[in-house]
Order: structure tokens, then C-alpha cells, then sequence
């Protein structure tokens, strides 16, 4: 999943001509005020901070300049701002439109329809989780088909829009239907789409492009807005890795497993702090990898799961062994091991021979990983 | 009997000539499984375990009968894979390939619905009923004939479970790993009704993630049409919203998906819900021993 910061949206939407605010993006106050004197950005102009995070205008994260003085303090007082873990670097400034509506569009997957669906609101510029579900048009559309006449023409309805504006809508409704497509986007939203004048025009942009995707969009590989270091690493080596609050590491292979091996922590009052998926793999080099990763996360212990299927438990056992003994001490871990499935007796009795706690319970397992952490249990 | 695959189903394995699909059709075949032809463009006339392999699927189909197939080709071809075995006649595909784009599984989904066929997956570990046939992935010990249907949108776990039930001395009569993305061309919904309608099936476990509501819908459809006991699980209880855990679909959004609200309204729909996988075998055992003395 790549989130996009709304300029980067925006890139994307004026590729596809969905008709944007004049604007232009600034890194520091000096570059807003020679972007302002340049002409990139008319006077009033709105500066957002470029942040993931939701509810930017309540934050005090978007403001309001009317002269080059205000846009310099607005500048300098949203650059560099924390917001909601997120620090603020860049900064898009928009020209101040006369708005005479807000309204909501988005495209994004019913995964229970296995259908794309439009939905639209005539309430935009407020959360859509906050908008009452009759108030909401969902369209469902078939992706042989793709996004008909009769379908834009609900939407236009349910937003109240007729003559040229409808045919604005209409223009703007196939633009981001492609985008969707050929992105490959998860989600694409437009909140508020503005009415300004007769025309229709997107005030903001959140486009999320699906990873998997990734074969077909070299181009979004770069953009790790959202993602921790640690995590951008594990990302090319394919391994599932995503940093939690706690201090105890996971290590399992395949999802399912790695979630109720966390379940099982937390129930017994360990905090897992890193949650590892080696996929469907038991892999012993994939293991080793995952070792490497794991150390660089600093986890107070680890705990790792494998159900052996195809690979043997001792050929698994053998790989740690030796991951282990390859570490450099400064980076080794107190780790719990349980390893199920074929020939697991001889897995257990290699790992117990290196010094490795190491039993088939899950429950006593998780915590025997939980004291290693020196929590309690 | 067994749900979808039985010892006449003759499978075809694309892309039979990679790693994946070589490993796993010597392990189909040890479990019994009459693993008919291969696909792989380019490969044909060669063969991999004793297999014939073919350039095109409608030529295997038309060589060897097969009437099913799965799928190890790599993401960005998969969707191509898929349609030509829908286009060849094939009417249930499973695929393994994980990391296929989700805007190509719709057209995959909708191009198999159209042709009356059903997918398996992707993302998944296949289907297997032991004695009959195995299209897939999921290891060979772990099974054992017997009485247990298993549902599950897990992979691994799915095998842990599935020992589980072996080791206290039970088995199963079909276990379908239905995967982890997004969309997914076969549900609980769609799957449960399958196994009630066995007769070689007295139960059925689900197993569920975090992330959408195709727990809710199966508890729903388990209440309004379900004859057998089910026995549910589902993992995630401890993952932050807005994370996605490993699997693309496992993703707590707006508050939607959360393992509480599945567990509950399995729960309310009469299943025995575990807490802890482990204790899943047990939950089994137990109801069947009532069931048998009704």
C-alpha cells in the first residue's frame, strides 16, 4: 500500500487532466514567498502542510494568506510542525478559489462485491465516516463494463449538479475512473471536490496505489512516505514486517500465524513489538535474513513460530542454529523458539543442544518469550 | 465423496517447470493425487516428474483429460494463466500465486463467474481430501481421513489447525485454504454450503482474519442455512487498526473487520468460537462425541 501525500495526488490528477487549484509545492518559507512573487501561487492563496494524516484544517496544519508577509508566518509556522507523528517538510500552496459548494467523490474495491465502487455525497469537506449512510450514493461498477452514462448521471443527480456543471462532473467522474484502473489504486479520493462557478475541481487528493502492483509502477517504488526504515528494508526482501508498541519480536511463517502468535502474547501480557511474516516460507535462508532485520529493531526477545511443512523442523532448527551463532553478539537476542510439524523432536533437540529455550506448546512458549523479555509470567 | 476435488479429479499444474510447481507436483502426487499434464509456454514436449508438459492449456486439456488446475505462475502472468484455463474448459482453478494485483483478480473472478467456473485463491494453499486428491499446497502430514470439513482464510495456521485435529486422533474430509487478499474468487459463503451438503462431512471448522466482513456474512449465512456445527476461529485479536498484518486483507479500516465483531457474531450464530487456536482440536473432539451420542 503507498499512501500519497496529496501533492503527489495531485501530480498524478493533473496527468490525467482532473482540472486542480493553481498551486505549487514549497519546502521552506523563503521558497512560499518566492513562489508567490513568481506567480506560481496568486495572492490569497491557502498553504496545507503535505502530511498523511487526516484532519489537517482542525490541526491548525492549513491555513489562510492574503499577503506575502502572512504567507511567510504561515510558512514558517506549519513547516517543521509535528503533526500526529508526521513532521510537516513540504508545504502545497493553492490559490483561494470562490467556492460555492463542497461535495465527495471516491473510487475504491467492495471486496465483499468484488466490485469497484464510486461513491459520492453532496456533504464533502468533512469526514465521510461522519456523513450519514442515506446520504451517501454508492455505485458498484463492473469492471467489463467500466464507468457508464447512467451511472455519472446518478451520481450528478445525488450531487445536485445539472447543465454544465453536470458535464464537468461527468468529465472529472471518467478522468479518476481511469486513474483507478491504469494506477492500479487502491483507493481514490476526492474530498471536498469543489463547485466553483459551473465547473468541478478536486481541493484535495488521496490516492492510494496497491503494492502488489508494483511490476506495472517502477515509478511509486520511490515513495515510502508512509513506511518506517526498518520496514522499507523488509519490503524488498518481501518479508511482511511491521513495527507495533511493544518489545517482544515475532517471527512466524505465514499471516495467520503471526497474528494469533501475537493474540497469544498479548493475552498472556507480553507487547509485542515487531510483528515478521516470512510468507508461506520456513525457508531456513529466509530465516536467517529475518534474524538479520529483527536484530536491527532491538526486540527485548524474540519469539519465533514455524510450522514446518514442506522443509523439515531440524532443517529449520540447523539454520537458526547457525544464524545465530553468525550474529555478531552486540546483536543477539534471547530467543524462544517453537517449531511444529515434520520432525519436529529432532528440530526441538538441535535448538535445546545450542542453548535455545525451545518447546512445542504455544502457550508455555509464549511465556517462556515473555519472561525472556522480562516481563511478567 | 468430498467437497470439489475426489480421486477422479485429473489436474493440471501451470507453471510446472518453476521451483514451486515442480516441489509441489511430486508432493500432489505423493498424496495421491493423478497429476495429469503441465503448462508452461515455451516447455512444451519436456516433463517434470514424470508428467508431460504442454505450450498451451486447450492442448493438455485436449491430451489428458484434466479437469482442474492450479496455479503457480508468477503475479504478473497469473491472470493470463487463469483466463486461458477458464477459456480451455476448465471449471475450478486453484491459485497459489500470491501478490496478484487485486484489479487483475477482479477481472480473473468476473471472466471465471461468467464461464460458470470457480477459483480457489489466489494467495492460498489450495484444497485437499485425503484419500481422493490434494490441489495445492498444504503438507501431506498433516492429514488424515476422517469427518472434519476446514475452512480457512489462513495458510500456515491452517496446517497447525489441521495437525491439530490429526493429533487427537481425528481427520478430515475436505480442507479448503481460501486465502488471505482482498478478493478471493471462493468465500465462506460460498464455501460453507458445499460442506453441509457433504455427507462425508459432520462439521465444519472456520478458520477467519481480521480485515473485511467475510466472517460476518458467514455468520449470517451460518445461522440462516447451516445444518452442521461449526467450530470457529478467528486470528488478529491483538492487531492496531489501520496496520495491515502480513496478509493484504488482514487491515482493521474505519473500524470495520475488527476480530471482536466476527468472533461476536459467530458466536450469536451459534458456533463454538476458540480463543486460542490450540484449543480448536479440543472444541472438535468434544462436539462430535455429543453429536455421536444424540
Amino acid at each position: 500500500m503507498v499512501k500519497l501525500a496529496e501533492w503527489r495526488g495531485k501530480e498524478i490528477f493533473r496527468s490525467y487532466g482532473v482540472p486542480l487549484p493553481k498551486g505549487t509545492v514549497v519546502r521552506s518559507a523563503d521558497e512560499a514567498v518566492s513562489a508567490a512573487a513568481q506567480g506560481a501561487v496568486p495572492l490569497p492563496c491557502v498553504v496545507k502542510a503535505q502530511v498523511l494524516s487526516g484532519g489537517r484544517g482542525k490541526g491548525g496544519a492549513v491555513r489562510f494568506a492574503a499577503t506575502v508577509e502572512e504567507l511567510r508566518a504561515a510558512a514558517s509556522a506549519i513547516l517543521g510542525l509535528d503533526f500526529k507523528g508526521e513532521k510537516v517538510r513540504e508545504l502545497l500552496l493553492e490559490e483561494k478559489l470562490p467556492i460555492a459548494r463542497e461535495l465527495y467523490v471516491s473510487i475504491t474495491l467492495d471486496r465483499s462485491a468484488r466490485l469497484p465502487v464510486l461513491m459520492v455525497s453532496a456533504s464533502g469537506g468533512v469526514e465521510i465516516e461522519s456523513v450519514a449512510d442515506t446520504a451517501i450514493l454508492r455505485q458498484w461498477v463492473h469492471p467489463f463494463a467500466g464507468l457508464t452514462n447512467f451511472e455519472k448521471r446518478a451520481a450528478a443527480k445525488t450531487l445536485g449538479l445539472t447543465g454544465p456543471a453536470a458535464r464537468s462532473l461527468d468529465g472529472l467522474l471518467d478522468k479518476l475512473w481511469r486513474l483507478f484502473l491504469n494506477e492500479d489504486a487502491e483507493l481514490v479520493e476526492v474530498n471536498p471536490l469543489a463547485l466553483v462557478g459551473e465547473g468541478v475541481l478536486a481541493l484535495d487528493a488521496k490516492v492510494i496505489i496497491e503494492d502488489d502492483a508494483s511490476f506495472r509502477h517502477p515509478q511509486y517504488a520511490e515513495v515510502r512516505d508512509d513506511r518506517t526504515e526498518l520496514e522499507e528494508i523488509a519490503r524488498e526482501k518481501e518479508i511482511a514486517f511491521v513495527q507495533l508498541d511493544g518489545n517482544i519480536g515475532v517471527i512466524a511463517n505465514g499471516a495467520g500465524l503471526t497474528m494469533a502468535t501475537l493474540d497469544v502474547l498479548q493475552q498472556f501480557g507480553g507487547r509485542p513489538g515487531v510483528f515478521l511474516d516470512l510468507g508461506g516460507t520456513d525457508d531456513p535462508k529466509k530465516v536467517t535474513e529475518a534474524f538479520r532485520l529483527m536484530a536491527r529493531a532491538r526486540p527485548a526477545a524474540v519469539f519465533l513460530n514455524i510450522f514446518g511443512g514442506v522443509t523439515r523442523c531440524d532443517t529449520v532448527a540447523t539454520g537458526l542454529v547457525e544464524a545465530m551463532r553468525d550474529m555478531p553478539s552486540t546483536e543477539r537476542f534471547p530467543l524462544v523458539a517453537r517449531i511444529r510439524g515434520n520432525n519436529e523432536e529432532e528440530g526441538i533437540a538441535i535448538l535445546r543442544e545450542a542453548g535455545v529455550t525451545s518447546m512445542r506448546d504455544l502457550k508455555e512458549s509464549a511465556q517462556a518469550a515473555i519472561a525472556a523479555a522480562g516481563g511478567r509470567a | 465423496m468430498s467437497v470439489l476435488v475426489n480421486a477422479e479429479t485429473r489436474v493440471l499444474v501451470q507453471g510446472i517447470t518453476g521451483h514451486q510447481g515442480t516441489v509441489h507436483t511430486r508432493q500432489m502426487q505423493l498424496f495421491g493425487t493423478q497429476v495429469v499434464a503441465g503448462v508452461t509456454p515455451g516447455k512444451g514436449g519436456t516433463s517434470v516428474e514424470g508428467v508431460p508438459v504442454y505450450d498451451a492449456v486447450a492442448d493438455a486439456v485436449a491430451a489428458t483429460g484434466a479437469n482442474a488446475t492450479v496455479i503457480f505462475v508468477p503475479a504478473p502472468y497469473a491472470k493470463d494463466a487463469l483466463l486461458e484455463a477458464v477459456d480451455s474448459g476448465l471449471r475450478l482453478a486453484v491459485v497459489v500465486t500470491e501478490h496478484i494485483p487485486f484489479h487483475d483478480m477482479l477481472t480473473m473472478y468476473h471472466y471465471a463467474r461468467a464461464h460458470g467456473a470457480r477459483i480457489i485463491g489466489p494467495n492460498c494453499p489450495g484444497i485437499a481430501a485425503p484419500g481422493q486428491a490434494k490441489v495445492g499446497i498444504i503438507p501431506n502430514v498433516v492429514f488424515r481421513p476422517g469427518r472434519v470439513g476446514i475452512i480457512s482464510r489462513s495458510g500456515t495456521l491452517t496446517y497447525e489447525i489441521v495437525n491439530g485435529i490429526k493429533e487427537v486422533g481425528l481427520g478430515q474430509s475436505t480442507c479448503i485454504g481460501l486465502g488471505g487478499d482482498p478478493v478471493v474468487g471462493t468465500s465462506f459463503v460460498d464455501a460453507l454450503p458445499l460442506f453441509d451438503a457433504d455427507p462425508d462431512t459432520d462439521l465444519i471448522v472456520l478458520v477467519g482474519e481480521i480485515g473485511g466482513t467475510a466472517e460476518e456474512e458467514a455468520a449470517e449465512f451460518v445461522k440462516a442455512h447451516l445444518s452442521k456445527p461449526v467450530v470457529a476461529y478467528v486470528a488478529g485479536r491483538s492487531a492496531p487498526p489501520g496496520k495491515r498484518m502480513g496478509h493484504a486483507g488482514a487491515i482493521i479500516a474505519r473500524g470495520r473487520g475488527t476480530a471482536e465483531s466476527k468472533l461476536t457474531a459467530l458466536r450469536e450464530a451459534g458456533a463454538e468460537v476458540a480463543t486460542f487456536p490450540y484449543e480448536i482440536p479440543g472444541l472438535v473432539a468434544a462436539r462430535l462425541k455429543e453429536l455421536r451420542h444424540r
